[in-house]
């Protein structure tokens, strides 16, 4: 299939469609069998709350230092399930293809998307593929939506953070923007910067069975980063965040890259980061318990939440200054995930 | 952080720096204003939160220094016909794409269908126009003299490989021009420039010595990282205070008293002197570049013919005050009300080096 390329056909519902599936995308990804494929997955399920979310990828380009498009749709889906507290319990898969794409691009895709399900524990249920024609689309775009169920009462939200409550992050920041900026034409730089993006379920759902109501606020800093997430808290919650700029983790390579492109890692996306805002006298507890876990290594504290307000958020810069901070604001790299 | 920026960002040397700055100007009596004229130096100061650092004796300001920002409204409209044409491929800098022309911009021309291309150099248009030998290929070029140098040697460039698809949309502009025309205006208080880091990689030091020595202004070559930036300020301060006005260069680890002769030589085998209208400013002698005769099948305003529409500035945006120095961007009635980075009215709000966009991303309203 090595030579081979996507097709119109492949997308007709007929017998080049089927073959797709047969022989590549099932296989790869979930291994029903054909007696076993229905118009809709049933799925038994328990408890009376389930978590339910969906999400569209449109990475350029669909091959990056440290990953590709389909393991980003995979960890973005459970990373988002998981912030709202919920065990990933199964995903679908909706693939756009452009003709011309090649199968055996394809097929990496699909593997990269098997290993990052297997290792959330999630389950691709179902999924759909169309194809589009050339210059229509561009190569592949994939939608992922996800269902979760809740193992505990714990109820967190962005609504949640609390005066005195300390932010946390599980490790360094702006890995997976400036992975794919690096990788994009006429921008490559020496040292190859890698993107974060992985999973972090199975940290979320240790720090919940550990500190419970404790944890106040979780959620994974993608698009906007750092910045545009602590900022959507503080005004959801009326409170003022402070962060040091001294506390904030930024691998040299991504600073020295951030410095040269006029950049600040604040606003930069991030796939495999997990900000979460506890109560003050767990703070370091729930550092250490991070960093125990693979997926939370490079676990501290960045900040703090510093005042009731309409929602600020402040960064003290490392000179002893002052800044505020606000969202994103318009396109600081398109396409990014 | 990488050691070598770590080094100019020490916070314990920023807090002696600090101090230094205060004890210069304990006891001077009044308020010294020093404007900078470098859009790099704008963010820093807003990023690092030095305005929050000075003592009340020090007011910092923010002046023309940023190349968007200072385009004419008509530049973008002629982009934007240029952009309309049939057959025609236009390459800017990522900045330009949201910048309001009369009553369009270049993203709104591109989702339109117009073939509107980011590049992050001159010379990827120059491949593009290689690429493309039955389309136009416009460059738009806007910069100081950090960015000319490049811009010529694309056109050099397509000069040789003899490419008759390949033009230029040229508004450069001259950097110590405007700082002359800034301190002869009588509304105007600027006791000390921070002159721009990256064009003095260029131009040098000794461009500045008119200012100091005719207009009596002290002039300190500054760089960008905050350690840069509070040496900067503290040198001008002593300066101000002393009552001297010389030209003196805090970016030595870079900049050389004689600029880089070659990038500039490079840079007037293509261009030449011309009058230019700064946006917001208005009207300043030899403060541009155009593109000398030789080169003029290169020059896109003399050999492609558009019709142009008549420009109308918005209505009520104080952007010319703003890049003047008049007012802090928070004193705009506009701004973060009409005005923002995602609805900008004014050019100051979109490049990300604009004084309004610094000021919305990072200014602490007090």
């Amino acid at each position: 299939m090595n030579n081979e390329i996507v097709l119109l056909g492949h997308g007709s519902g007929g017998k080049l469609s089927h073959q797709l599936l047969d022989d590549l995308i099932i296989p790869n990804l979930s291994g029903v069998p054909t007696e076993d494929q229905d118009d809709a997955a049933v799925l038994p399920m328990t408890g009376d709350r389930l978590a339910f979310t969906t999400d569209s990828y449109v990475v350029d380009p669909i091959f990056f230092p440290g990953g590709n498009i389909g393991d980003l749709a995979i960890n973005g889906t459970v990373n988002d399930l998981a912030m709202a507290g919920a065990k990933p319990y199964a995903i679908s898969v909706g693939f756009i293809l452009e003709e011309g794409l090649s199968l055996a691009d394809l097929e990496k895709i699909l593997q990269s998307m098997k290993q990052a399900a297997e290792k959330a524990g999630v389950r691709i249920v179902t999924g759909d593929t169309k194809v589009v024609p050339r210059g229509k689309g561009d190569k592949i775009f994939i939608n992922t939506s996800g269902v979760g169920l809740f193992e505990h009462e714990v109820k967190v939200g962005g609504s949640k953070a609390a005066v005195g409550d300390k932010v946390i992050i599980n490790g360094s920041i702006g890995d997976h923007g400036m992975a794919i900026l690096s990788s994009r034409e006429g921008l490559e730089f020496e040292a190859p910067i890698e993107t974060d993006s992985m999973s972090v379920n199975a940290l979320v759902a240790d720090l919940l069975k550990e500190f419970g109501d404790a944890v106040h606020v979780l959620r994974d800093p993608t698009r906007g980063g750092v910045a545009t997430t602590l900022k959507e808290i503080s005004v959801q919650s009326k409170v003022d965040i402070t962060m040091k700029q001294t506390d904030l983790p930024v691998t040299p390579a991504v600073q020295a890259a951030c410095d040269i492109l006029g950049l600040d890692p604040l606003f930069v996306a991030n796939e495999g980061k997990l900000l979460t805002i506890v109560k003050a006298d767990v703070a370091e507890a729930v550092v250490a318990l991070m960093r125990k876990h693979p997926e939370g290594e490079g676990a501290c504290i960045i900040g703090e939440i510093t005042g009731e307000s309409e929602g600020k958020v402040y960064v003290q810069t490392a000179i002893g200054g002052r800044r505020s901070v606000e969202m994103l604001s318009g396109e600081q790299l398109p396409r990014i995930c | 952080m990488s050691d070598i920026v770590k080094g100019f960002r020490d916070p314990q040397v920023a807090k002696d720096l600090v101090a230094e700055i205060h004890k210069a100007v304990e006891g001077f009596d009044g308020t010294m204003v020093l404007m900078e004229v470098c859009g790099t130096h704008t963010m820093s100061i807003y990023s690092h939160g030095i305005r929050q650092l000075m003592p009340k004796q020090v007011k910092l300001i923010s002046g023309p220094g940023c190349p968007v920002c200072v385009t004419s409204i008509g530049y973008v409209d002629r982009a934007v016909a240029l952009a309309r044409r049939d057959n025609t491929i236009v390459t800017t800098f990522g900045d330009m794409m949201r910048v309001p022309g009369s009553t369009t911009t270049l993203n709104h021309e591109k989702a339109k269908g117009c073939d509107i291309r980011i590049v992050y150099s001159p010379l990827d248009a120059v491949e593009i126009a290689v690429k493309n030998p039955d389309k136009d290929v416009v460059f738009l070029g806007v910069g100081f003299e950090t960015t000319t140098p490049t811009i010529a040697g694309a056109i050099v460039t397509a000069d040789k490989k003899g490419l008759d698809n390949f033009y230029v949309l040229a508004s450069h502009k001259t950097m110590p021009e405007p700082m002359a025309a800034l301190t002869a205006d009588p509304e105007l208080q600027v006791d000390g420039y921070l002159c721009p880091a990256h064009v003095s990689t260029v131009i040098g030091v000794e461009g500045y010595e008119p200012l100091a020595t005719d207009r009596n202004v002290p002039c300190v070559v500054t760089g960008f990282e905050p350690l840069d930036m509070l040496q900067g300020v503290l040198m001008a301060a002593k300066q101000v205070v002393a009552g001297t006005a010389k030209v003196e260069n805090q970016y030595s680890r870079y900049v050389k008293h004689e600029g880089n002769p070659k990038a500039r030589e490079l840079m007037y085998t293509v261009f030449e002197p011309c009058d230019a209208r700064w946006r917001g400013v208005g009207d300043i002698p030899h403060s541009g570049l155009q593109i000398k005769g030789e080169y003029a099948r290169f020059d896109a305003e003399k050999a492609i013919d558009v019709d142009v529409e008549p420009p109308q500035e918005p209505k009520g945006c104080l952007c010319g005050e703003v890049l003047k120095g008049k007012i802090a961007p928070q004193e705009c009635p506009l701004f973060r009300k009409l005005c923002t980075p995602e609805n900008p009215v004014g050019a100051c709000m979109v490049s990300s080096e604009g004084s309004c966009a610094a000021a919305y991303k990072y200014g602490i309203e007090e």
